[in-house]
């Protein structure tokens, strides 16, 4: 009975259409089936069995991604209730604590986010005390750094949307940087440089700490761009970085082996 | 002459990777590739009055032109032509209202400014700490300013004494204007580490 509903789901046109060749038993249909999917094709079609050991990889990197579809999938939860305007931003986070179902939403949202942090970081020393930043994998290894700072920046633009006094004060130090920044930021190096007639071009209202705050100081402006900058632009900028870095993997030859 | 076999091959094709794969017999077949490797001039790209534009050029030029201006917009777009913060140069109250010793904080939320008369002058000093930015508080009692964030403590006169920060809080231009009104400009500041708050426009002498 199981047998033959089983046979006729898989001899129908809709399962032909998806999974275009046979039964995983022979090794050329174990190939197409990474071939053939477009999540699966990222990843290595073969990985050795000493590569893929828990004590070698700590599966931080997949621990990685995990946690970034834990932080998607609550991210856009707390994006039904959440508005990015000062009138209404912190009673919006104490709402999903108080008054909508599920008040630990935000939490793993938090939490996550930590979690996130370590993890990455542990990817990074793992790769690095394995070797496996090494030739033919070095591309690889400056993509995952690109992908370490998205997460740092991920964690910093969060920061600041509960709305509180940490956040605002925190996000007032963290950026207080970009002034200092050669050329761009007012109070940086070379911030004369850009004149037309005598005018100065880089100021307090026009450097790049202007461009990211939308203003002189941490206000509405401020909460709206890192809102967008942490729902949007860097989660994007993440996935598609992210796609790169796990498609190199195999590129280069699966997952690296033990010493 | 490029399509014809080539005769003088290397023993050893080069690798066309930054790393030793071997090639396994293969060789490259795009015919300038086999010219170059064999030593042979490559087709040279040579611009001339007839080529220069050329549906190429132009196509090349256009997008290099669409994305240069299309990235200067979208730099542009990041500074709106009106922000809605409180002017940089504005008029406080007059100047006898500001008595001897006094902190008047009447202008620290909407400006950030505390108007200070100590030591004979009436000053106007930043409310942006000087360690890392936040906004100390005046605390009367103990005659200084104390910021919460790291502790970093100043004289009435914005003058550092303790906790991390480095230098005193900045001071901005006062004028009087004909009614009596005292104005700050908050575009022009001084520092009273490096000497330059004593020039005249930095402060105005308190009638004692």
């Amino acid at each position: 009975m199981l047998k033959q509903a089983g046979d006729w789901l898989r001899g129908s046109q809709v399962w032909k259409s998806i999974f275009r060749h046979g039964p995983p038993t022979t090794a050329r249909n174990r190939t197409m089936v990474m071939l053939s999917n477009v999540f699966l094709h990222l990843h290595p079609v073969r990985a050795r069995a000493s590569g893929i050991r828990l004590s070698f990889t700590w599966c931080m990197g997949g621990l990685t991604f995990f946690l970034f579809l834990v932080e998607s999938v609550t991210g856009i939860l707390l994006m039904f209730y959440y508005r990015p305007v000062a009138a209404s931003a912190y009673s919006d986070i104490m709402a999903l604590r108080e008054d909508v179902p599920l008040g630990i939403m935000r939490e793993i949202h938090r939490w996550g986010a930590h979690a996130m942090v370590i993890t990455v970081w542990l990817h990074m020393f793992r790769v690095f005390m394995t070797g496996s930043y090494k030739p033919p994998r070095e591309f690889n290894w400056g993509i995952g750094v690109v992908l370490l700072v998205l997460t740092l920046l991920l964690s910093f633009t969060g920061y600041l949307l509960p709305w509180d006094q940490l956040a605002i004060w925190a996000v007032t130090v963290g950026t207080n940087m970009a002034r200092a920044h050669p050329v761009i930021g007012h109070e940086g190096p070379g911030a004369n440089l850009l004149q037309v007639d005598g005018i100065q071009l880089v100021h307090s209202g026009a450097d790049i700490r202007y461009a990211l705050l939308g203003g002189r100081f941490v206000g509405e402006a401020t909460l709206l761009r890192f809102y967008v900058l942490h729902c949007i632009a860097v989660p994007v900028m993440a996935m598609i970085l992210m796609a790169v870095h796990f498609w190199r993997v195999r590129k280069d030859g699966g997952i690296s082996g033990p010493l | 002459m490029a399509d014809e076999p080539v005769k003088d091959r290397p023993a050893q094709w080069p690798s066309p990777w930054p790393y030793d794969f071997p090639v396994e017999g293969k060789v490259p077949s795009a015919p300038d590739k086999v010219a170059r490797i064999a030593g042979a001039e490559a087709p040279k790209l040579t611009l001339t009055r007839r080529n220069l534009f050329s549906s190429a050029m132009l196509g090349w030029g256009a997008f290099a032109t669409a994305g240069g201006v299309g990235t200067l917009g979208l730099v542009r777009f990041l500074f709106p032509n009106v922000n809605f913060e409180p002017p940089q140069v504005f008029r406080t109250a007059p100047v006898e209202k500001f008595a001897r010793d006094t902190v008047d904080e009447s202008w620290k939320e909407s400006n950030a400014v505390w108007i200070v008369n100590t030591e004979g002058r009436i000053i106007a000093i930043s409310t942006v700490c000087t360690h890392l930015g936040c906004t100390p508080n005046w605390l009367s009692a103990e005659n200084k300013f104390k910021c919460p964030c790291h502790g970093s403590g100043y004289y009435m006169n914005g003058v550092n004494f303790e906790g991390p920060t480095p230098r005193p809080l900045e001071r901005f231009h006062v004028t009087v204007d004909p009614t009596g009104f005292l104005w700050v400009d908050k575009t022009q500041k001084c520092q009273v580490e490096q000497s330059t708050c004593d020039a005249g426009a930095f402060y105005i002498q308190a009638k004692a």
